[in-house]
């Protein structure tokens, strides 16, 4: 059956029941605010411009808030069992990773979306600009892209929960040393045509392990 | 004795190379060898086994003995470690893809999406099996299992024998040629299994289904199978027609191949 | 059976005598290193300079390591013969322990270099990446155990972990481009009388993994023998 909308159908059950409980989303927007607020306590006292750890600190936000995101996604439908439902369909198994992906890149953008501007107002500064809004679009697209299939790896071990974060950090380690760096340099007021370098390098990745993602999720699912 | 009559005609059958002679029909179903081991433990030790175009084929066995999983092998769900499984003439490792769109699967977990309708739920599983006019066929269903009252209900208020209709529901949604049903009453009470069996022997006898089912109630079983087969170890132990063979003659049988030792 | 043990057992004997050559070629034959300029770089400097003869080597082991296990677990996904597990998870064993030794022997030789335990250039950086990457290996592998699944499950992972390390890399030396680090961990050009014990050293050590690797999957095979016996004997 056709792969997209296989795909597009995936995209919409999860935002459909997504709408409905907020589960998902409720738990990762308060993570994220609670990791910058910590951060927040953690360096006023010793650090002279806070701009300076803005940067490692929005990253980091965002890496827990969506690892949190990562694990919710899959566990729902493993403890239900209806991850065997969507095997039974007769489409490509890629299409549930694409869905998934798709799913949790969405719900991540959101949540970045309202932690963007509690940020401006916690440390009196702007990151709404588009470059910026770019980089955060394909670093979340990386994060995205690894961690549904890290997190379908994950959801089937005996450590569940805990071995997510160790399995894709370490892989992720680009996209949140580049995307650290834009952000650092947008806010030092370095232009587009600066990041530009580092923004295509990005992408590479998400290429890369997307196509990576989409030869090897058949072996993940499979039994 | 009429059950030891029983018996030798039963056994010959079951000696004998899977069913079917020249001549016949191509089976719906064919299982070559089939083999299954989860690392070192082998839980299916070669099965040979041909079903029948519409054809209903009842399984029994003790648990442990490989019911599931050679049910989630005739599903797609799960990959033989040796041996070949063909459905409509494909091979499934092949073909994978294309045969799942020809099977219907109830299974004892209801594979249903808790925060959606009823009606939501079929209408996510109608666009993943790409069916022409969705809308129809979901009301139609609906009306079948008799949830058409609760269809905008979220399946999280559902009962059991509720969700288990409507996991009838959406197995037969895309019209498939073979439902592979896994012991679908368990956790309901009377009342509600009779309901579901009836629901599914008036959609197997429709279309000529070819139907699998594993179940655990010999009476049941027996009376709506045109086949019986007992799965012991991993092993088809015995495998006869249906007819005659009430659950009198069966218990023996059943004791027989299961209580005997390994 | 008999010949392939002989044959190990003499790579084994060859592997030993080699390493023992190259420690002597390292620390007494090889020349002292000079500084950038040519000058002298005083005793403590000198004598620590000696273990680049040991820890790009170890280095080198570590990533073709990585690469083996990347390879054979390509080699498991495709044929499900569980050999190329085995070597999978033996090479990652060796890997991680040259690692370490890559990780241990930068920090040693950065204390007399620069006065610091520790530099986070890009090679170091990226090591200790790669660390990671082996020990989040062993925990997939740890924490799951049905051996098919678990096979799978670390060759997917095998996979990404080693096409991440690259990317890695460079990600970080970019990063160091805007925000320069004082030292670079790799400063001493190799003159032309260390180079012969260098790439000497180099050889060794890939004779060194290659018996490891050997000697480990023997084990692993063996064991996979004992556990299968014992299944069959009903333990």
């Amino acid at each position: 059956m056709n792969f997209w909308h296989a795909v597009g159908a995936i995209v919409w059950k999860d935002i459909r029941a997504e709408a409905r409980t907020k589960d998902i989303f409720s738990s990762m927007f308060v993570f994220a605010l609670l990791s910058v607020i910590v951060f927040n306590f953690a360096f006023q006292l010793r650090v002279a411009d806070m701009k300076s750890v803005v940067p490692g600190m929005l990253w980091v936000a965002i890496s827990f808030a969506g690892t949190l995101g990562l694990n919710r996604a899959f566990v729902i439908e493993m403890d239900k069992g209806s991850l065997a439902g969507l095997l039974l369909a007769p489409m490509d198994r890629a299409a549930i990773y694409f869905g998934k992906t798709l799913g949790n890149l969405l719900f991540m953008l959101i949540v970045e979306a309202v932690l963007l501007p509690l940020i401006m107002i916690f440390f009196n500064l702007s990151l709404f600009s588009v470059p910026h809004l770019l980089v955060l679009l394909l670093g979340t697209i990386g994060f995205a892209v690894v961690g549904t299939i890290f997190s379908a790896i994950a959801v089937n071990t005996r450590a569940r929960d805990v071995l997510l974060p160790i399995l894709l950090f370490p892989v992720l380690v680009p996209v949140l040393v580049s995307g650290a760096n834009m952000t650092g340099m947008l806010l030092d007021g370095y232009g587009f045509r600066d990041i530009l370098g580092n923004l295509q390098f990005v992408l590479f990745y998400d290429l890369v392990f997307a196509v990576l993602a989409y030869l090897t999720f058949d072996f993940v699912v499979e039994e | 004795m009429a059950a030891d009559a029983v018996l030798r005609q039963r056994e010959d059958v079951s000696n004998g190379s899977p069913a079917g002679e020249a001549g016949d029909p191509p089976p719906m179903i064919e299982l070559r060898k089939v083999t299954k081991a989860f690392g070192r433990k082998m839980v299916l030790r070669g099965i040979d086994l041909n079903v029948a175009v519409g054809e209903s084929l009842v399984i029994f066995g003790p648990n442990g003995a490989g019911k599931t999983t050679l049910i989630r092998i005739l599903a797609g769900l799960s990959r033989p470690t040796g041996g070949t499984l063909r459905v409509g003439g494909l091979n499934m490792a092949t073909h994978s893809d294309g045969i799942r769109g020809h099977l219907g699967v109830v299974s004892h977990a209801p594979l249903l999406y808790d925060s959606l309708t009823g009606e939501e739920n079929l209408r996510f599983f109608a666009s993943l099996y790409g069916l022409a006019n969705p809308e129809a066929r979901i009301m139609s269903m609906l009306e079948q299992v008799g949830l058409v009252q609760r269809r905008k209900d979220l399946v999280r208020t559902y009962s059991r024998g509720m969700v288990q209709r409507l996991a009838i529901a959406r197995a037969v949604l895309h019209d498939p040629e073979v439902l592979l049903l896994d012991e679908p009453d368990t956790g309901l009470d009377p009342q509600a299994a009779e309901m579901l069996h009836d629901l599914l022997a008036r959609l197997g006898r429709e279309s000529d289904r070819t139907i699998i089912t594993i179940t655990h109630s010999l009476e049941r079983g027996l009376s709506t199978a045109d086949r019986v087969a007992l799965l012991v170890n991993g092993r088809i132990a015995f495998l006869a027609d249906a007819q005659g063979l009430g659950p009198q003659e069966f218990r023996p049988l059943y004791d027989q191949y299961v209580g005997g030792g390994r | 059976m008999q010949r392939s043990e002989q044959t190990l057992t003499t790579l084994t004997v060859i592997a030993g005598l080699a390493v023992l050559v190259a420690a002597y070629l390292a620390l007494v034959v090889a020349p002292p290193a000079l500084g950038p300029s040519g000058q002298n770089l005083g005793p403590d400097l000198t004598a620590a300079q000696r273990i680049i003869y040991f820890h790009v080597p170890s280095a080198w082991v570590s990533m073709l390591a990585f690469a083996v296990t990347m390879v054979a677990s390509i080699g498991y996904l495709r044929t499900g013969n569980q050999r190329w597990d085995i070597a999978a998870l033996s090479s990652a064993e060796i890997g991680i322990a040259f690692t370490i030794a890559v990780l241990g022997s930068g920090s040693v030789w950065a204390k007399p270099a620069w006065n610091t335990w520790w530099t986070w250039d890009p090679r170091l950086t990226t090591y200790t990446i790669v660390f990671l990457l082996y020990v989040s290996y062993f925990m997939l592998r740890g924490s799951m155990d049905d051996p098919a699944r678990r096979a799978r499950f670390a060759a997917v992972y095998g996979i990404f972990a080693f096409v991440s390390v690259p990317i890695t890399f460079f990600s970080i030396r970019w990063w160091r481009t805007i925000h320069p680090v004082l030292f670079d961990a790799q400063n001493f050009g190799l003159s032309s009388g260390m180079k012969p014990v260098f790439f000497y050293c180099l050889a060794t050590f890939t004779l060194l993994y290659m018996v490891f690797l050997l000697h480990r999957m023997r084990l692993e095979e063996t064991r996979e023998e004992v556990e299968e016996l014992k299944e069959q004997l009903g333990y």
